[in-house]
């Protein structure tokens, strides 16, 4: 009983209690933010590669102080800011060269050569669009320019032809 | 392999044992929790039909899945735990999330024999973290817990740090959770009859750890 009453061990018992309840709230805090790194990196594949990688705090499994698991909450946070911040950027660029593509197909002499892939539009698959002139050096000459578009992913059917040849 | 001729009767199905969890550790862990069972068997080639169930399991996986698996329910539980135990789950994958990757780069499940194999369907199928161990050098029921001052793990130079969270029996660690497994105890050439571990951790329903578990019992009875 007197040690009940003793002021420093109640301190340390509610201190404990606290931090485990810390603990509890930060691993909380941890799953949330885990999960909208993973859809934010489903969002990103293909056209993104979304670092995803929080350094291990260790080395063998256990459990986490409130210092690490705050060091990966906090990891956390900052590579969902980084994801973001690079979403929006690849965003931007794709809205960018899609209104390049629109002018390159308005006018296709303006933009002589260029080449605009449906990954730089933010489309799956292979292929591109590409200004080039029509009936090659006559065509340059003469400013018979055209937007070509190519015919998309090699069918498997021909590359495994092309693996029979080798 | 087979199930053992008991085991092997109509209407057999496995039953399952929930092992326990160290308090301290459960307080920290809820949800946290290991259940196995014990199948008579030796490791092996995988029979025709186990092989011809991976190559099915492989066709119906695609990138798809592995870019998305990481918002399905129970893969994300198991990345979770993997950030709160000071792991990193793209360093250190979760058993599902290396099983995808492998077949990923190798363009399929790869036999490896059994029990591998089972392991693999039923991790595969259902997401669960399973482990097997030779359930004749097993002793007693298995808890997970943290390790104590001096212990290591078999085969190990060193010992574990204080608190490093193991998976044991009860004379000591039989492997660490998610890591290396001690020597001697996980399935080889001697091994007669396997124990095949679940982990569940928080988020992962007990529906899911006993589908695991009789997906692995009947695929090993085959």
């Amino acid at each position: 009983m007197p040690d009940l009453l003793d002021r420093e061990i109640r301190t340390a018992l509610r201190v404990d209690g606290d931090e485990r309840l810390a603990r509890a709230e930060l691993r909380r805090q941890i799953g949330r933010l885990e999960a909208q790194l993973g859809s934010l990196f489903a969002d990103a594949f293909p056209r993104l590669r979304i670092d995803a990688g929080v350094a291990a705090v260790s080395n063998e499994p256990r459990a986490l102080g409130l210092g690490d698991l705050e060091a990966v909450r906090d990891s956390l946070a900052m590579r969902i800011g980084d994801a973001r911040r690079q979403l929006q950027e690849r965003g931007e660029l794709e809205t960018r060269n899609r209104e390049l593509l629109g002018r390159m197909l308005t006018a296709p002499a303006e933009h002589k050569w260029l080449r605009i892939s449906r990954a730089d539009v933010g489309e799956p698959g292979c292929g591109h669009w590409h200004s080039r002139p029509r009936l090659g050096p006559l065509g340059m000459l003469m400013g018979w320019w055209r937007v070509r578009v190519s015919s998309g992913c090699p069918l498997s059917g021909r590359l495994a032809a092309v693996e029979r040849e080798r | 392999m087979g199930a053992g001729a008991a085991d092997s009767e109509p209407g057999w199905e496995p039953s399952s044992t929930l092992g326990w969890v160290a308090p301290h550790v459960a307080a920290e862990f809820p949800g946290l929790g290991i259940s196995w069972i014990e199948i008579d068997g030796r490791p092996g080639r995988s029979p025709e039909p186990v092989e011809r169930r991976l190559g099915e399991t492989s066709n119906r996986f695609y990138g798809a899945h592995a870019i998305h698996m990481r918002e399905r329910p129970i893969p994300w539980a198991y990345r979770v735990f993997f950030r709160q135990i000071g792991l990193d789950p793209d360093r250190t994958r979760t058993p599902v999330e290396q099983l995808a990757l492998d077949r990923l780069q190798d363009g399929g499940f790869k036999t490896r024999g059994l029990p591998a194999d089972a392991l693999t369907i039923a991790t595969v199928e259902t997401g669960i973290a399973l482990r097997a161990f030779d359930a004749e050098r097993l002793d007693g029921a298995l808890c997970i817990r943290d390790s104590a001052p001096g212990e290591s793990l078999e085969g190990r130079p060193g010992e574990l740090s204080h608190g490093t969270l193991v998976i044991a029996d009860e004379r000591a660690p039989a492997g660490l959770l998610f890591g290396a497994t001690g020597e001697g105890r996980g399935v080889g050439r001697g091994t007669r009859r396997i124990a095949i571990a679940a982990v569940q951790v928080d988020g992962v329903p007990q529906i899911a750890v006993d589908e695991a578990l009789w997906m692995v019992a009947t695929t090993l009875a085959v």
